[in-house]
């Protein structure tokens, strides 16, 4: 108990605790920091500017986590169902692109989508002659990529419930005359939500304070809180300012966290139990 | 009593799965409100028959009739059977009222019925007071009640049941062997039981089924079955049996030292085939009167009380293992024996059943 402790305050606590301290101070004339107590930098968070950047990081790593979600959850739902000692190397074919760096999965979406890109030939290569769609640098592209990259967690959070999940229980569903829709939506949906909410949450976390992503695949057209953060601290000299921006996005982190311990508190008697049925 | 009713008719049913044999063409007629039970060892085919009457597997071949009509390949939530799984299946994430609603609310029943009917069966299930528990709340008991009340609350024409008893204690067991008797009899509805346990299906089933590799070998009342057992196996597997290798002859069986078991001989036997003659422990009486058919003498190996009778393991020239007999408590307790004695067993040919071995 003790190393944790002291691991976690020196490495999380003090760090945290800096940084805070850091948002109640005022910017110097030329950068740098000016030791006067302030509320200034939370008041400009505020502002309707940043407001509609915070928005709009939500709204962006939202849809990410959304599609990440569905996509995830069906893909789990496949492999869970996939005879057993296959299971494994489907697990593993999804989480292969882990091996390799962030950047580089980043990248190859610019090779995917870029005017000339593969998207665009294969279209050539179907017929089409017109203007090549502008994809890269859209609000869609930089979805796609928070998608694609954060896609495993989600794979692996719901797989994890639905292949311990007892098979009787939606045969006893059936049995007891529910449609095949029906016992997914009130048996197998219900005692899988806290893999969705696990998964969710790392799609979601990751996502609204990702600055990478929106800078390749964005253009820098479309800033998130991430990007703002980075240019406070490394551009615009403001690291008072930007660490007000960065308590912001721990307090809508530990909300979201939250949520996802209420949702789970719900669901996790039922999850145990789906679990001990399987041995009866 | 009225001529009994076939309610459900399998006929000529095959399922295998790829190149294993799980049934092989089966048929069976269930009568209306009767207590029937599948019986047989693991692998029999018993789970994947009941899995077929209740639409989990479709057979490869043959046709399964309810009330004249073939059910075979109706999807599960279509046929008015319901299975209660050995598992119990019951939904973690509802309480015991969502549970048995369940199957109602499926039926789109309006909800002033559905509460009706659900407070019935929890009162006829002494449910009541756990009605607001969840099913992690439960002891094992109470969870399988609440399984047979989630799938009673259906009115089914057929209700399956995969060995309901087997996870519970030897004690529990049997007072749920009554109560499950009671409860067919209250509800008037036919079940079909699935057991590995033969005690269980003589206890409580009106007729049974025995099963071995995906066959049928005998269908009948527990009493038939035990004592005109069908073969050997059925003589083995339900109850005990002491049998007697040896030779058929006209009326018996010769047994390899050259001693003369008398019996009669079934039709399907002629004389000279290898044969085995079997007797009940229960049927052999020690010190025998000297007009009885079948006597021999042995020297009794051990003896196991147990308490309503006492078990003799005595050891005869007639066959590798030992006799088992059964003699009441009250028998031995007129005429003492203990082991290493040499005493004179005997039977009547009446209680001889003779099998092809």
């Amino acid at each position: 108990m003790a190393p944790a402790l002291a691991w976690l305050t020196a490495l999380m606590v003090v760090p945290c605790a800096l940084v805070l301290a850091l948002a109640f101070f005022r910017r110097g004339t030329y950068g740098g920091i000016e030791y006067t107590f302030t509320l200034e930098n939370f008041g400009l968070v505020f502002d309707p500017l940043y407001a509609g950047i915070f928005l709009n990081s939500a709204r962006i790593a939202g849809t990410a986590t959304l599609i990440a979600v569905i996509i995830g959850y069906a893909a789990a739902y496949a492999i869970a169902a996939a005879p057993r000692r296959l299971q494994p190397v489907l697990l593993f074919f999804a989480v292969l692109p882990f091996w390799s760096n962030y950047l580089i999965r980043t990248y190859a979406w610019i090779v995917l989508l870029n005017r000339e890109g593969l998207v665009t030939q294969l279209l050539r290569w179907f017929g089409y002659t017109g203007e090549p769609p502008s994809m890269l640098y859209t609000e869609g592209a930089v979805i796609a990529g928070l998608v694609y990259n954060y896609l495993p967690f989600v794979i692996l959070a719901c797989y994890a419930p639905l292949s311990r999940l007892n098979p009787e229980l939606a045969e006893a569903s059936r049995d007891l005359g529910a449609s095949v829709v029906t016992t997914f939506r009130r048996v197998i949906l219900p005692l899988t939500v806290p893999g969705i909410a696990a998964g969710a949450v790392f799609v979601f976390v990751l996502s609204i304070g990702n600055f990478v992503t929106p800078a390749l695949l964005g253009g820098g057209r479309f800033q998130m809180i991430g990007n703002l953060v980075y240019d406070q601290f490394l551009t615009a000299n403001d690291w008072p300012f930007g660490a007000a921006l960065a308590m912001a996005l721990i307090a809508i982190m530990l909300l979201v966290l939250m949520a996802q311990a209420i949702a789970t508190d719900r669901a996790s008697g039922h999850a145990a139990e789906a679990r001990s049925n399987v041995d009866g | 009593m009225s001529e009994p009713r076939t309610l459900l008719q399998i006929d000529h049913v095959s399922k295998n799965f790829g190149r294993v044999t799980a049934v092989d063409g089966i048929s069976l007629d269930i009568r209306e409100n009767e207590f029937f039970a599948l019986l047989g060892p693991s692998g029999c085919g018993k789970t994947t028959l009941l899995r077929m009457l209740a639409g989990f597997e479709t057979p490869n071949d043959g046709r399964i009739l309810l009330d004249g009509r073939d059910i075979a390949r109706t999807p599960p939530n279509k046929r008015p059977v319901n299975l209660m799984f050995q598992s119990y299946a019951l939904f973690p994430h509802m309480s015991v009222r969502a549970n048995v609603s369940y199957g109602l609310e499926m039926e789109r029943l309006p909800a002033a019925e559905i509460r009706e009917r659900v407070d019935a069966i929890l009162a006829t299930t002494e449910l009541v007071p756990f009605a607001d528990r969840k099913p992690e709340q439960l002891s094992g008991g109470q969870k399988q009640r609440v399984a047979l009340a989630r799938a009673l609350v259906k009115r089914p024409r057929l209700l399956l049941l995969d060995e309901p008893l087997g996870a519970l204690d030897k004690k529990l067991r049997g007072a749920m062997q009554l109560e499950l008797k009671r409860l067919q009899h209250e509800v008037g509805i036919t079940f079909v039981i699935v057991t590995h346990d033969q005690e269980e299906s003589l206890v409580m089933a009106d007729r049974m089924a025995v099963l071995k590799d995906g066959k049928l070998l005998q269908c009948d009342t527990p009493h038939a079955v035990y004592e005109y057992p069908a073969d050997r196996f059925v003589a083995d597997f339900i109850g005990v049996m002491n049998f007697v290798p040896g030779k058929a002859t006209a009326d018996g069986v010769l047994a390899a030292n050259g001693a003369r078991i008398a019996g009669k001989l079934p039709a399907t036997l002629s004389p000279g085939a290898t044969a085995v003659a079997s007797v009940r422990p229960e049927r052999i009486r020690l010190f025998p009167k000297a007009q009885t058919a079948n006597r021999i003498s042995g020297t009794v190996e051990a003896l196991a009380y147990q308490g309503l009778d006492l078990q003799l393991h005595v050891r005869t020239p007639l066959s590798p293992k030992p006799f088992l007999v059964r003699v009441t408590a009250d028998a031995a307790d007129r005429r003492p024996v203990s082991a290493g004695d040499t005493i004179e067993l005997g039977w009547d040919a009446a209680d001889v059943r003779i099998f092809k071995d």
